[in-house]
């Protein structure tokens, strides 16, 4: 297994007596990439000495696309849907990075309403993120009943996604500029009325998990992260928070219209798994808090969804009447916009951590590079550090816990 | 904003003047330019400086410039959870030198320097594990770089008499479409039609 050197054989077939201490040696296994709890196609290579984990090799790529490659030969408009394919569980909180990074090289305005559709969306897709994380993570720990139930929800999230951008999951709805289109006003009141409904359905997975004695066993103690560990390793988002850090970039470094949103960033105390599960249950609350405060702003913001100009299609009625506005749109769907010369990072509080992007532009229509940061390439960094010294069982809740996603880690 | 960038530059400048050839803020954001051989020495700074405080490292990356002697820029992005500020740091590297690494200060750095490598074929001097991350075991050529084919160079497929997976050299049908969008009255790099006598504008 390890190559040692403890079975050696003599010439004759023979080998030394050994006792029974001399022959316990550390076994190699490969956990994943189909492994259930896995979440995704993760291959593990670990280091168990007896049921403790040594040492843990991430081998990943199993995924990769070739995403930044693919981008430098694609227009600014024509890489958008790429971003819903990075963390397909939240698929607008990627696009809104994209759209940000472009939006502070051309340096083009959203409009409110379109700046308030951005966060209704944003949130509506963390509460997406998290319910299937948290479900999810418990099913690794051996509950069942959670994402049944939480699965539900997101089903009805997704068909707000849907009835905004034709989309259940890759949406390309928000766009340089704002976002695609605009919503309808019985949509605004469908939200409405299941995130008044939400609050007490997010009651009832925590009357199932949060008290709950094995949940607890599992989670409560396993996989603590420091504060030194959170600079080292360089963590984000819910990974920072659980231990105690209020860092959350929609406070700390406000984009879009979150400086006007109330809401609280909830924070762990001891760094745990549990702890971590807990800040992720109240974001979910405030989620929906901010969601409910979008709307309410949203039924007085009327007004344009789009900046019109240079990155954004005119609108239908002019097409037929102006022969600018066609040939705009005609250009604009073909060699897209030209972005000015120029380096920027943009990054948003995606559900999962701090989600960057690097543009490099050299004032044609392509990108001349564009990095793509994901948070969950640097958590998973941190397995061999955070999950050494731990039960195998624990691995699966720990990486429940870190929240990965492989279309995002391997791009 | 601009205001405290500004301040930050300067103080870094005026701190580590042998690391820093030059720092600018450019959309809000404050780049410096460092030597490739004081990377390290001032990555190790801006950890440590009560002022700066750039503990966490958000991004590794190096971007591509095939034209120029120094072919490649290796960013290096960092964040202050005390300060509440960023910074970029860029390195320029010719094709054949070697960038130290960053481990021992960031352990973070680790994937990081793995993926540009990959990618780029940035070789990082003194990173303990210097493997390839992201593309196929056993892949050759590093992707990101302007002058390899976005198609590559090999395909796999299953293949139902050998029972197995096989690499094969990649096979286009048809070209692999790039289209000239810019105008020709703008931007055109050849001769346009007609125009052969005149040469190229």
């Amino acid at each position: 297994m390890d190559g040692s050197k403890l079975d050696h054989k003599y010439d004759d077939g023979s080998s030394d007596a050994q006792s029974g201490e001399q022959k316990i040696r550390n076994f190699n296994i490969n956990f994943g990439p189909q492994h259930p709890a896995a979440h995704g196609v993760l291959r593990l290579v670990l280091e168990l000495d007896g049921e403790i984990v040594e040492r843990c090799d991430p081998h990943i790529g199993l995924l990769h696309r070739g995403t930044e490659k693919l981008m430098e030969s694609r227009t600014y408009l024509q890489n958008l849907p790429y971003f819903d394919r990075l963390d397909y569980v939240a698929p607008m909180n990627q696009e809104h990075a994209w759209c940000l990074a472009i939006e502070k090289l051309t340096g083009v305005e959203v409009p409110r309403r379109g700046s308030l559709i951005r966060v209704l969306y944003s949130e509506i897709g963390r509460v997406l993120n998290h319910l299937l994380n948290v479900t999810t993570q418990a099913m690794d720990v051996g509950a069942l009943t959670p994402p049944l139930w939480g699965f539900e929800e997101r089903e009805k999230l997704m068909c707000f996604y849907e009835r905004a951008c034709g989309a259940r999951l890759h949406a390309a709805y928000f766009r340089p500029g704002g976002v695609h289109q605009d919503l309808p006003d019985d949509l605004l009141d469908d939200i409405d009325v299941w995130a008044m409904e939400f609050p007490k359905m997010l009651a009832d997975i925590d009357g199932l998990l949060t008290e709950n004695r094995i949940f607890k066993q599992r989670n409560c103690d396993i996989g603590v992260v420091t504060e030194d560990d959170i600079q080292k390793y360089g963590f984000s988002g819910v990974m920072v928070r659980g231990s105690g850090l209020a860092w959350d970039l929609r406070r700390s470094q406000p984009y879009e219209c979150y400086d006007e949103f109330d809401f609280q960033v909830p924070v762990g105390k001891n760094g745990d798994c549990y702890d971590r599960y807990l800040c992720r249950m109240e974001e979910m609350r405030q989620s929906t808090s901010i969601i409910r405060q979008a709307i309410a702003k949203l039924r007085e913001a009327t007004g344009d969804v789009l900046a019109r100009g240079k990155l954004t299609p005119p609108k239908r009625g002019d097409m037929k009447t102006s022969m600018e506005s066609l040939i705009h749109h005609f250009k604009l769907y073909t060699e897209g916009f030209h972005v000015p010369a120029g380096e920027v990072y943009a990054a948003v509080e995606a559900p999962k951590g701090e989600f960057g992007v690097y543009l490099v532009a050299d004032g044609s229509n392509k990108p001349y590079r564009s990095k793509i940061r994901a948070p969950g390439f640097l958590h998973l960094q941190a397995m061999d550090h955070v999950a050494g010294g731990h039960q195998l069982a624990d691995v699966a809740a720990i990486i429940g816990t870190m929240d990965v996603v492989f279309g995002e880690i391997d791009r | 904003m601009t205001e405290a960038l500004k301040e930050l530059g300067a103080h870094i400048e005026a701190k580590r003047s042998d690391c820093v050839l030059g720092w600018d803020i450019a959309f809000g954001e404050l780049n410096i330019d460092v030597t490739p051989a004081n990377i390290a020495g001032l990555v190790d700074f801006l950890t440590s400086d009560r002022t700066c405080k750039f503990s966490s490292l958000v991004d590794i990356t190096a971007v591509d410039y095939p034209e120029r002697a120094k072919r490649f820029d290796v960013v290096y992005h960092f964040l202050s959870m005390y300060q509440n500020q960023r910074i970029r740091l860029r390195v320029s590297v010719r094709e054949d030198e070697m960038v130290p690494s960053i481990v021992d200060i960031h352990p973070s750095a680790n994937w990081f320097e793995r993926e540009v490598f990959d990618m780029f074929g940035i070789l990082f001097s003194g990173h303990p594990d210097l493997r390839r991350i992201l593309t196929d075991y056993g892949f050759r050529g590093h992707p990101l770089r302007k002058d390899f084919p976005t198609t590559g160079y090999t395909e796999v497929r299953y293949d139902e008499a050998q029972k197995r997976v096989v690499y094969e050299p990649v096979k286009l049908v048809q070209e692999y479409r790039q289209f000239d969008f810019m105008s020709p009255w703008e931007g055109a790099e050849y001769i346009l039609p007609g125009d052969e006598k005149e040469g190229a504008k």
